[in-house]
């Protein structure tokens, strides 16, 4: 059909273990997607079991950054909120940062999004006025100001700003519905968030999707416009059907509000976090984990039914 | 005749008030009391603004809240990103909630103690930096009492009149607090000292009740009048249209 083109010869696929060989201690990780949304959870939830450590997390946080603290994997949190969306708060990073035993670096949303621009534009810093006159920089101390060198009337001052330094990532992690084996990226949803940027800011990105598609499936599905990430910032494709879960992944799916309550809930005390690791943290892949959710919900509609 | 009107109701007819005179910008309130006032206003006196479905696109119609799969007549994409250029262009109204608020409209809704080590860990600064500094904003706040106005917040979310009174010219062009509804009253900063003064009290709220609700001194003028009672179109848009499951009220719960 139409398109007798060069053949692509590269083959990106691996697997959660393979991704996990790919780290090491004290990392800073990107992660994509926003609150309790496209998360790629199958990878966190490797993160969670393997025995990695002192990871510095750079996220426009959800469960990420919950779960990652509930495991004790994170030694920083840089964010610009950690939210379950549904749930305003999320308990897990709430623990964490109320007994103090992670660092945080807490940024104005938008300055957060400056931030990976700069990193993805090789930029020392972007300027922006968000955080002056606020206490966000004095719980950054490391975050400068700046002149503007653009003077408004003679020999006046140039206008201060401030100067968000440049998240420079080691490794994000994506997930997005639909992928090529070559590293192609696409989100059917109604917002990419900030995913590609993480990518770019980032010296290398492992991306989950729902499904590996053909490249040339790849317009049946969604318009020219949803393709936002191109291979050449994509080191590895992760097969994960529902590896967003419990996050939203429309049109896929939605979120499993039931789960994350359970999720939340499991914050509570020592045990039920005991209890909630040991059912779902333990499993040894993302298949057997999705088996313990179903049989989950089955129970649930057996008893209900 | 419409039942008379309930707290609920002159709340979101008083944060509506807010939007006034704002013509074609982003009316972004937040939480659904907020949502529900910005909605009518749209509906009624202010319509040019542009509302977001609190997802991903601008809806021209008025779609009622807590219903994702209400039909929206999409006007505009609306992603997150295309937000903050909105944010730093300054065409935004936001309504946001407090924790804490201080004479001069210092908000906090990050943490309360110490943010190294908070005794609970609230929200974060979220976008309240950057919105103060860049547009309009306003606030909500549906438990007034002395533990939130209070003289000095634990953190700096969106910074007041004394803090921004320091900063640029610029910023000071374009910071504003147009006003702060509480389950009490209506309160803004309309004064040389730019400080917190009480606008009006909601029906069966006395004055009184609201200065001992507060933790600090607030301006009182002798005009405080009460606060004005929704329109019967009002509440029919309210009750049958914007929020026909009540989700307004939920915030009214005595705890």
């Amino acid at each position: 059909m139409g398109c007798s083109s060069v053949e692509v010869v590269i083959d990106k696929k691996m697997t959660e273990m393979e991704v996990i060989e790919e780290l090491t201690d004290g990392m800073t990780i990107g992660v994509g997607g926003w609150g309790s949304r496209r998360k790629p959870m199958s990878l966190i939830r490797a993160i969670a079991r393997s025995n990695l450590k002192d990871l510095t997390i750079v996220s426009y946080g959800g469960p990420d950054i919950g779960l990652l603290c509930a495991t004790g994997k994170v030694r920083k949190a840089i964010y610009g909120f950690v939210s379950l969306d549904s749930i305003p708060l999320e308990p897990h990073f709430r623990n964490a940062k109320q007994s103090g035993t992670i660092e945080t670096s807490e940024l104005d949303e938008g300055a957060f999004y400056l931030g990976l621009l700069a990193a993805a534009h090789r930029m020392p810093f972007y300027p922006t006025r968000a955080g002056l006159g606020s206490d966000m920089l004095e719980m950054n101390p490391e975050i400068k100001t700046i002149e503007s060198p653009y003077k408004s009337g003679d020999g006046e001052k140039g206008e201060e700003l401030v100067a968000i330094p440049a998240l420079n990532l080691d490794v994000s992690l994506i997930h997005m519905n639909r992928s090529d084996s070559q590293g192609n990226g696409q989100f059917l949803g109604p917002d990419l968030y900030f995913d590609d940027l993480f990518a770019k800011a980032a010296k290398r990105t492992f991306m989950s999707c729902e499904k590996i598609v053909p490249t040339e499936d790849f317009l049946k599905e969604g318009s020219v416009h949803t393709l936002k990430i191109p291979r050449l910032f994509v080191d590895g494709v992760i097969e994960a059907p529902r590896g967003a879960h419990f996050t939203e992944c429309p049109p896929d799916y939605g979120r499993d509000e039931a789960f994350q309550s359970e999720y939340a809930a499991s914050a509570k005390d020592l045990q039920s976090w005991e209890n909630f690791k040991q059912k779902y943290l333990e499993t040894t892949s993302h298949q057997e984990y999705l088996k313990v959710v179903d049989s989950r919900t089955q129970t649930e509609e057996n008893q209900n039914g | 005749m419409a039942d008379e009107a309930t707290i609920d109701e002159i709340c979101v007819t008083a944060i509506a008030d807010g939007f006034r005179g704002d013509g074609e910008i982003l009316c972004n309130p937040i939480g659904n009391v907020p949502v529900i006032a910005g909605r009518l206003a749209k509906a009624t006196f202010e319509s040019a603004m542009v509302m977001t479905d609190t997802v991903s696109v601008l809806a021209a119609n008025t779609i009622p809240v807590g219903d994702p799969d209400a039909e929206r007549l999409v006007e505009a994409w609306m992603p997150y990103r295309d937000l903050f250029d909105i944010v730093w262009s300054g065409r935004r109204h936001v309504v946001m909630g407090a924790s804490q608020i201080d004479p001069y409209g210092n908000q906090n809704f990050a943490a309360i103690g110490d943010w190294k080590k908070p005794k609970a860990q609230l929200l974060g600064l979220r976008g309240a930096p950057g919105n103060l500094v860049n547009h309009t904003t306003s606030y909500w706040i549906p438990n007034h009492s002395i533990r939130s106005f209070v003289q000095k917040v634990d953190v700096v979310s969106g910074p007041g009149y004394d803090r921004v009174s320091e900063l640029s010219d610029w910023i000071q062009s374009n910071h504003e607090i147009r006003q702060i509804v509480s389950n009490l009253g209506v309160l803004n900063f309309s004064n040389k000292e730019k400080r917190m003064q009480l606008v009006s009290h909601h029906p069966n709220v006395t004055v009184e009740e609201i200065i001992s609700s507060t933790g600090f001194e607030l301006l009182v003028p002798d005009n405080v009048k009460e606060t004005r009672k929704p329109t019967e179109e009002e509440l029919k848009l309210i009750r049958e249209v914007i929020d026909p499951h009540d989700l307004r009220k939920a915030e009214f719960v005595k705890k």
